[in-house]
């Protein structure tokens, strides 16, 4: 075999070259499954672009978005934070970004690494598949950005930017977790928003500007609520769609804005819910591929010992003592978990046939793996294939934080006993469910001041941070245009938790 | 697959981004530019300097949990701790292993560097100034481009047509490339004998036909070395040396907020004439009843007591002048900035000094005088100062002098209105 590179420069032939040579892999020995690729190659400045609008190739504008380009900036110019070698979309055809600074091995990475672990674990997991919609995504996007520049030439920034400012602030509550609405078309979208507008344009009517004081739009909105929106469904998760749905002031384009929000959240909650199976996958296939590269003589040794290093950097993880310790390193995890996997399927010790008989020694890792990333998200996987090998090599302890004390209490640490509980520990922290909080609209006082009831459900005493709890208000108050206000219940009970635990904003 | 490559899209996607960060900041952006400004000499004026902006108004609230409650952590690395130990809870509010956000956090030093044109562009908003002397003060060449013959290479917008095709025209004469209709004619030709049935013909035809689609393809219709591009040059605008004179009076009257306004007159001035020559010579005088050239700090921030008198500047400018400045190698210009008091009996030498000395020798003279803000309630003035007075008597057509009141900073352009309007000549 000869080899596909020498040296770190890159070029466009060699990169046509590994591809094919990767491709064989993936597709053939590793049995992935991917969208059509699409690698663009990119330069720093735009790298850091890319970051700055949250990894997406189009965005609406935002001041928020600059303010996380400036943040990436100053950190990368002076040397606190390195750039990711790549960035990748999940989008049918699979974008993936590439530096031009990165070398021809790391180009080889990258390309194993986004172009076929990423893509394969987008397209075959079932919560992309469910909940996300690889093909329209840059359609929506391109019409997302048309549609708020748009808005921005008819209603001026300062408008769009406030309803976007609230919209970014509920984005985490504009998710439906257990329902999916019906998935529409980009014609669909344009069709509806060209609706809305013609049905603004069309019931304009002058009369109701001359009545003093008020928003004229207030008036008309208000019937409207009442006469397509008899019966308003409680208790509801989504804040962003009630809002969207049922906000009294909000204007036709006001609406959609929120709806761009919502969509975009959508898009990203699967992202979110298996981010370390996510670089789990990616990471181990791109160990597998560069492995047999250099086992089949096609890169040499110099560029496997680049390799090398870049992939211990990569999955280093430090301990909870260490001065780097940043959390659980979520592709040293994802990665350690797959490698043991591959181990029981192939060659498991007696522990293992205990703690998973269904797949030790079955002989075909790359199936069971397969499988497990179609089926799997963060927290159940954990639950399922953490195993104690895992544990006791990440030396995992679990401690117990209980409000008041004045220290933390060992409560398991990688034991016999201490595995499964370590395990659930661990799923839970894996968990958005449990991450985020959870906030119902449970009522509105319609035929009165239209005080909107807010409810978050309290478990184990983990209240909401109070002081950004009051800002994120006032941004639900200004699309609801009525008073606001948010109660804090215990989540078993329902009942009010006994300490002051509302807040109002009117 | 398909690689693409966008390293040549256009740059700073996220630009519009950054203008509406910088507008929703623009309260703090403004004051932190004020404060930058006090700290700044007035040669620096216009360098790149980062200005921290305090974090207030960019926040993004979401609800989240807090740090109350009960809740398991996991951590790896445990080395000796075993179950039932006990961790002393870190200070400081945050626990171990609670996953750093990926953003929204480390907020509170948030600071950034905005660029030397928008520094510029918060500055000359407060100085009111007109757009075109903004557009005139920005640019950092002095230069335009001229027409310069041809090039081998360039951009696609600078393709010479004519040149390109008349160069092809020759190659393709020269080396005789077949023209269509050569070739159509041999078809005909070769049509006409496939008719008839005329194989000799017909094996010679196309030979010769395949001939010349072969020369042809060789020799290009256009070749790269027929291409020529316009050529320009950047042809530098004739500059020269200046020097610059901040004369400040420097006695109790002139207040902060007057130092101030005059700081950025200076500022002003020094832009103005860093734009138009290559080298700018500032030199600072300060006068109480005695003048002396000191350094840049000394001038703005030392205060000395004593008594007013104009004259003194004015003789030690000149003083300067003779000395190291000869009038023919060095455009001079003097800024002068003042509360408008003067001794009385000081009148006929200043009269003297500026008609017989400072005014024939500079190109301008401009006079500032700084009063309190227009709010200030013991600020009631009557009638014109000792100084205005005094000046107000050599005004005339032909003499370089400007002359303007300002409380406020978008005030003082008015004294350069004359300047950049003479300027607009170039």
């Amino acid at each position: 075999m000869s080899l596909l590179f020498e040296g770190r420069e890159w070029n466009f032939d060699k990169l046509k070259g590994v591809y094919d040579a990767v491709s064989e892999i993936a597709l053939g020995d590793l049995g992935l499954d991917v969208y059509p690729n699409q690698v663009e190659v990119i330069t720093s400045e735009q790298m850091l672009d890319a970051y700055a609008s949250i990894g997406l190739p189009i965005l609406y504008r935002h001041w928020s978005f600059g303010k996380s380009f400036v943040r990436d900036e100053s950190l990368y110019r002076k040397g606190f934070q390195g750039l990711a070698y790549e960035i990748v979309i999940n989008s049918d055809p699979c974008i993936s970004y590439i530096m031009e600074e990165n070398s021809m091995t790391m180009q080889t990475l990258v390309l194993a690494h986004a172009a076929f672990g990423h893509n394969h674990f987008f397209k075959n997991n079932h919560l992309f598949r469910q909940w996300t919609d690889a093909t329209a995504i840059l359609d929506y996007l391109t019409f997302a950005r048309d549609f708020i520049s748009g808005c921005e030439e008819r209603y001026g920034i300062e408008a769009v930017e406030r309803i976007l400012d609230a919209a970014h602030a509920l984005q985490l509550q504009g998710v439906n977790r257990y329902t999916r609405r019906p998935r529409r078309s980009l014609a669909d979208e344009l069709a509806r928003e060209r609706e809305r507008r013609n049905y603004v344009e069309t019931t304009w009517n002058p009369l109701w500007t001359t009545i003093p004081g008020g928003k004229q739009d207030t008036v008309r909105e208000v019937e409207l609520l009442s006469s397509e929106n008899p019966s308003i469904e409680f208790p509801e998760e989504n804040l962003l769609y009630f809002l969207e749905k049922n906000s009294p002031v909000l204007r036709g384009w006001e609406r959609e804005i929120l709806r761009i929000a919502r969509n975009l959240a959508q898009y990203f909650y699967p992202q979110r819910q298996t981010k370390m199976m996510n670089e789990g996958c990616a990471t181990f296939v791109h160990y597998e591929i560069m492995t047999r590269l250099h086992e089949g003589g096609k890169i040499d040794d110099g560029a496997f010992l680049e390799f090398i290093q870049a992939h211990t950097s990569v999955v280093f993880q430090p301990a909870f003592d260490d001065r780097r310790y940043n959390g659980l390193n979520p592709y040293a995890l994802g990665f350690a978990i797959m490698r043991d996997i591959q181990r029981i399927c192939s060659d498991p010790t007696d522990e293992d046939r205990a703690w998973f008989p269904e797949m030790a020694g079955n002989g075909d890792p790359m199936g069971t793996l397969r499988g497990i990333w179609a089926e799997y998200r963060d927290e159940s996987f954990l639950l399922q294939f953490l195993s104690p090998k895992v544990i006791r090599d990440f030396r995992m302890i679990s401690l117990k934080d209980e409000e008041g004390l004045p220290y933390f209490e060992v409560s398991s640490i990688h034991d016999e006993q201490g595995y499964r509980d370590i395990r659930v520990a661990l799923a839970r922290q894996y968990e958005c469910a449990r991450i985020d909080p959870e906030i119902e609209v449970t009522d509105v006082n319609l035929r009165g001041d239209r005080k909107l009831l807010l409810e978050h459900r309290v478990y184990d005493g983990q209240r909401l941070d109070q002081a950004s709890l009051r800002a994120t208000l006032q941004y639900v108050r200004s699309l609801w245009g009525y008073a606001v206000r948010l109660r804090e219940v215990d989540g078993q009970t329902g009942l009010a938790l006994s300490a002051v635990a509302e807040t109002e904003v009117s | 697959m398909n690689i693409i490559d966008r390293r040549l899209n256009p740059k700073g996607k996220s630009l519009p981004n950054r203008q509406r960060l910088l507008r929703r900041m623009k309260a703090q952006v403004r004051k932190a530019v004020a404060q930058s400004i006090a700290g700044r000499r007035v040669t620096e004026i216009d360098a790149d300097k980062s200005v921290s902006v305090p974090v207030e108004g960019i926040r993004e609230p979401t609800f989240r949990k807090g740090a109350s409650g009960n809740r398991d952590i996991v951590l790896p690395g445990n080395q000796k701790l075993t179950k039932g130990d006990r961790v002393p809870r870190p200070q400081g509010g945050g626990g171990v292993g609670r996953d750093a956000s990926d953003s929204g956090e480390g907020e509170d030093d948030f600071t950034f560097s905005i660029s030397r044109e928008e520094f510029l562009d918060i500055f000359f908003e407060d100085l009111e100034l007109p757009d075109m002397v903004k557009r005139r003060l920005t640019q950092s060449t002095a230069s335009v481009p001229a027409r310069a013959g041809f090039a081998i290479s360039g951009g696609p917008q600078s393709l010479d047509v004519v040149r390109t095709l008349r160069n092809s025209v020759a190659r393709r004469l020269a080396l005789r490339r077949p023209t269509d209709d050569s070739i159509e004619a041999l078809e005909a030709l070769l049509a006409e004998a496939e008719a008839k049935g005329n194989a000799d013909d017909v094996t010679r035809l196309t030979a010769e036909i395949a001939l010349l689609q072969r020369r042809r393809r060789i020799i290009p219709w256009v070749d790269p070395v027929d291409v020529r591009y316009r050529r320009f040059e950047a042809r530098p605008v004739p500059i020269a040396q200046a020097v610059m004179f901040c004369l400040m009076d420097v006695s109790g009257s002139m207040n902060e907020h007057m130092k101030d306004l005059a700081k950025r007159f200076f500022m002003l001035l020094y832009l103005f004439l860093q734009r138009r020559y290559e080298a700018v010579d500032v030199i600072f005088i300060r006068h109480t009843h005695e003048a002396k050239e000191v350094d840049e700090d000394t001038f703005f921030t030392s205060r000395e007591t004593g008594g007013t008198v104009v004259s003194s500047a004015l003789v030690a400018a000149d003083g300067i002048i003779a000395e190291r400045y000869p009038v023919d190698s060095w455009n001079i210009y003097v800024a002068q900035a003042s509360d408008g008091d003067n001794l009385s009996l000081d009148r006929d030498r200043v009269l003297a000094a500026m008609s017989a000395k400072l005014l024939p020798a500079c190109q301008y003279f401009a006079y500032l005088e700084v009063g309190d803000p227009p709010d200030h309630s013991w600020e009631d003035r009557q009638g014109a100062s000792e100084l205005w007075k005094t000046y107000e008597s050599l005004l005339a057509p032909t003499v370089p002098l400007a002359m303007r009141r300002a409380n406020s900073a978008n005030e003082i352009f008015g004294v350069f209105q004359e300047l950049f309007a003479r300027s607009g000549v170039h």
